[in-house]
């Protein structure tokens, strides 16, 4: 058992510090949840994808280095030490691309990959609907077959960055009559087709953070089918395994979160009051961070990513909340004026909802991991 | 990069297991509660024998451990008391194996043979000796200083089974060798016994959930049961990363939140199960009070968790 780190995997990490203190932008970019933003944010991707920085996992042919996945979570580690912008593109790069990875074609991987490694085009995940949150299999948004592809209808909702993306993925019901996780099929879609309208909805920060999505006959090609009709559930798990695991949420950023509630407390005066939650900050980061370089050893070994995904999500979530939380609770009175504290607060809270929820995952860990039996639902 | 046990370490951790079931600690423990040590020290040789206690002791003085790092290493001790938490059989198990830490005499032979019991006092973390009475050598960290003590005052534990004492200090001995890394690894080997029986709670509260039947069907159908056991479930899998990084790092900071989490997770999962199991599990028969009460009392020995808290935060905000 070590934690050494190869000189290979030492100088790919050194890399991408030098390169990131060289060109993170000095002043945080525009939230990406504003028009304004969002465009900034599409240059900064294709400023990193220019140096090979945006995907460092992916194969150099779709615009990546090849990285291994324990370099992938030190460049992420990097990544939000440096201060560096959120990702725009992160429902593509981090959920619909390990799905292409597993099911797309290669003519897909081909068309799809380049340009969101430059977020050319950014993604939305289209997965939510007014009457399946939780329960996801109760989707009534159907693809009905058409000449060459498929015609889609229904409507999606809670859609993160949909308000400026340019494409969507989703599961919809491609077997009329057919019920739960049967019958779906998993597609691609453009959000500028005709048929298809975009309603942002604003967040608790006043930014229109999702949207809902409104599908009127909206035609899709049969190349924008991932894997095979009717095989949507199966496909989606992957995608939700990855929401939930390693991907979404490297260490990297609850580290560089902890990092700056420590510099708050010491600012602060080191007060007695907090002292005991910023330790557990710090060591809720330090646990996942170890935590996932276990993960990552056992993947490089040939295991797979399976619901112990969702014990990601159950720690990340909360490690989240407690953290900022303790932050605005050192912050006093100027916790309430908007700043980079306030706003990951209120971003934190969603942890616990989006990705399934907590209770959802509890539940699944319950059952799938320690063995329990299935209850009502 | 390679952060997983090895085969052997893994062997070597089941073979323990293996080897405990089979020794009734539960029985040995309840006796040594009432004074009867033979089962308890039946217990100790068995496992001296597969070498537990001779983990830490440097090869030079007759135990595993080499300098050049190819004996057995910090995360072996770890894993052995991980098993040795699951089981929580009786004895001053951490005191005897931070020994060398401290000294470097015959003694160590002796120590790592499993013939020689070791009882140690470190005020102000670990103010009460365990089992000072049957040690067979009992040394107290004064400062740098090594004294010996004798045994004073019997104080009752609240796991009956940890027979502490008050140290009347007796002579100085000489300097103590490394009394900072005596005590990491005392509460590093702590942390590891801590998460060990945090791991056997959530399993007899699985297994219990799985058979205990109300309203109909099987309590472990409760979503309310599921929500409890899938916490503890998650706070034990981060913890055990911290303690195995700990084991590799020796950084103290490591070390304490080690320290602090699996304290945390070991508390969740004893008081999670004593909720499943209901009032049978209240009950002096049954199994779990045992491993209740020992969470209990490693919580705060070899630093409570505020101490550790403090020294995390003494370490990455300097
Ligand atoms: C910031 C944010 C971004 C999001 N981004 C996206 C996105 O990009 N794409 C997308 O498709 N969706 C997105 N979502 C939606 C998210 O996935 C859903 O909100 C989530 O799955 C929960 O569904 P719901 O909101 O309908 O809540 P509901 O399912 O109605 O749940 C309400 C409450 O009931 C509980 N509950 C429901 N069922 C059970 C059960 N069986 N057992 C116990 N408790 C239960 C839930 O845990 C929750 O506490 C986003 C949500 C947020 C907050």
């Amino acid at each position: 058992m070590d934690l050494d780190l190869d000189e290979p995997t030492r100088r790919f990490r050194d890399e991408a510090r030098e390169w990131l203190a060289a060109h993170v932008p000095r002043s945080p970019l525009p939230s990406f949840d504003t028009a304004e933003g969002f465009a900034a944010h599409r240059e900064w991707e294709a400023e990193l994808a220019d140096a090979r920085w945006s995907v460092v996992s992916w194969p150099r042919e779709y615009g990546g280095r090849d990285a291994s996945l324990l370099e992938w979570v030190l460049f992420e580690e990097e990544y939000y030490a440096a201060g560096a912008p959120g990702r725009v593109n992160q429902n593509g790069i981090f959920m619909l691309a390990p799905t292409l990875f597993s099911h797309g074609t290669p003519e897909q991987l081909a068309r799809i990959l380049p340009k969101m490694a430059r977020s050319e085009e950014v993604w939305a995940q289209a997965w939510s609907e007014p009457e399946a949150g939780s329960d996801i299999a109760a989707l009534r948004s159907t693809a009905t077959p058409a000449d060459g592809g498929w015609l889609l209808n229904g409507q999606k909702t809670w859609s993160s960055r949909a308000a400026f993306a340019d494409r969507a993925f989703g599961l919809f019901r491609s077997e009329p009559g057919s019920t739960r996780h049967h019958g779906l099929t998993y597609l691609m879609a453009d959000l500028r087709a005709p048929g298809v309208t975009v309603r942002p909805i604003p967040q608790l920060d006043g930014e229109p953070g999702f949207a809902e999505i409104f599908f009127d006959d909206v035609f899709v090609p049969d190349e924008d089918v991932i894997g095979t009709p009717g095989n949507g559930w199966r496909v989606a798990m992957t995608t939700a395994n990855n929401e939930r695991g390693l991907s979404l949420r490297s260490p990297g950023r609850f580290l560089s979160a902890a990092d700056r509630l420590v510099s708050l407390w010491s600012s602060a005066g080191r007060p007695e009051a907090t002292a005991a939650r910023v330790a557990d900050a710090w060591i809720g980061a330090r646990a996942y961070q170890l935590y996932t370089f276990g993960t990552v050893t056992r993947l490089a070994s040939g295991a797979e990513l399976g619901p112990e995904s969702s014990i990601n999500k159950l720690f990340w979530s909360h490690l989240d909340v407690a953290l900022h939380e303790t932050a605005l609770d050192l912050l006093g009175p100027a916790a309430e004026l908007r700043g980079p504290w306030a706003d990951g607060w209120l971003f934190s809270l969603a942890g616990p909802i989006y990705g399934g929820t907590d209770q959802i995952q509890r539940t699944i860990v319950a059952e799938r991991l320690l063995g329990l039996p299935k209850g009502d639902r | 990069m390679r952060f997983a046990p090895s085969a052997e370490q893994e062997a070597f951790a089941a073979s323990l297991d293996a080897l405990l079931s089979t020794l009734d600690c539960d029985t040995a423990t309840r006796a040594w509660a009432g004074g009867d040590h033979g089962p308890g020290l039946k217990i100790w040789r068995r496992l001296a024998d597969q070498g537990v206690t001779a983990l830490t002791t440097p090869s030079h003085r007759g135990g595993l451990s080499e300098e050049d790092g190819t004996g057995a290493t910090t995360v072996d001790a770890v894993l052995a008391f991980e098993v040795l938490g699951r089981f929580c059989p009786p004895g001053p198990w951490t005191d005897s194996a931070v020994l060398p830490c401290l000294l470097d005499d015959e003694i160590l032979a002796s120590t790592a043979a499993g013939e020689t019991l070791v009882s140690l006092a470190f005020p102000p973390h670990l103010p009460f000796a365990l089992d000072a009475d049957i040690a067979d050598a009992r040394f107290l960290v004064d400062v740098a200083s090594l004294r010996g003590f004798t045994p004073g005052a019997h104080l009752a534990s609240l796991d009956s089974s940890r027979r502490l004492f008050v140290p009347v200090p007796g002579d100085e001995l000489g300097p103590a060798l490394d009394p900072a890394r005596a005590f990491d690894l005392g509460a590093l080997l702590t942390a590891a016994q801590l998460l060990g029986a945090g791991r056997r709670l959530l399993e007899m509260s699985v297994e219990h959930a799985g058979q205990r039947r109300q309203y109909g069907r099987e309590i472990g159908r409760f979503q309310a049961i599921k929500h409890l056991l899938a916490e503890v479930v998650t706070a034990l899998e981060l913890a055990r990363p911290l303690l195995h990084g700990a084991a590799v790092t020796a950084d103290p900071a490591d070390v304490s939140a080690a320290k602090v989490a699996c304290g945390d997770a070991a508390h969740l999962a004893a008081r999670t199960a004593l909720q499943v199991h209901g009032a049978i599990g209240y009950t002096a028969e049954h199994p779990l009070g045992l491993r209740l009460t020992r969470v209990r009392a490693l919580t705060t020995a070899w630093g409570t968790p505020a101490v550790h808290r403090h020294r995390v935060l003494a370490a990455i905000a300097p």
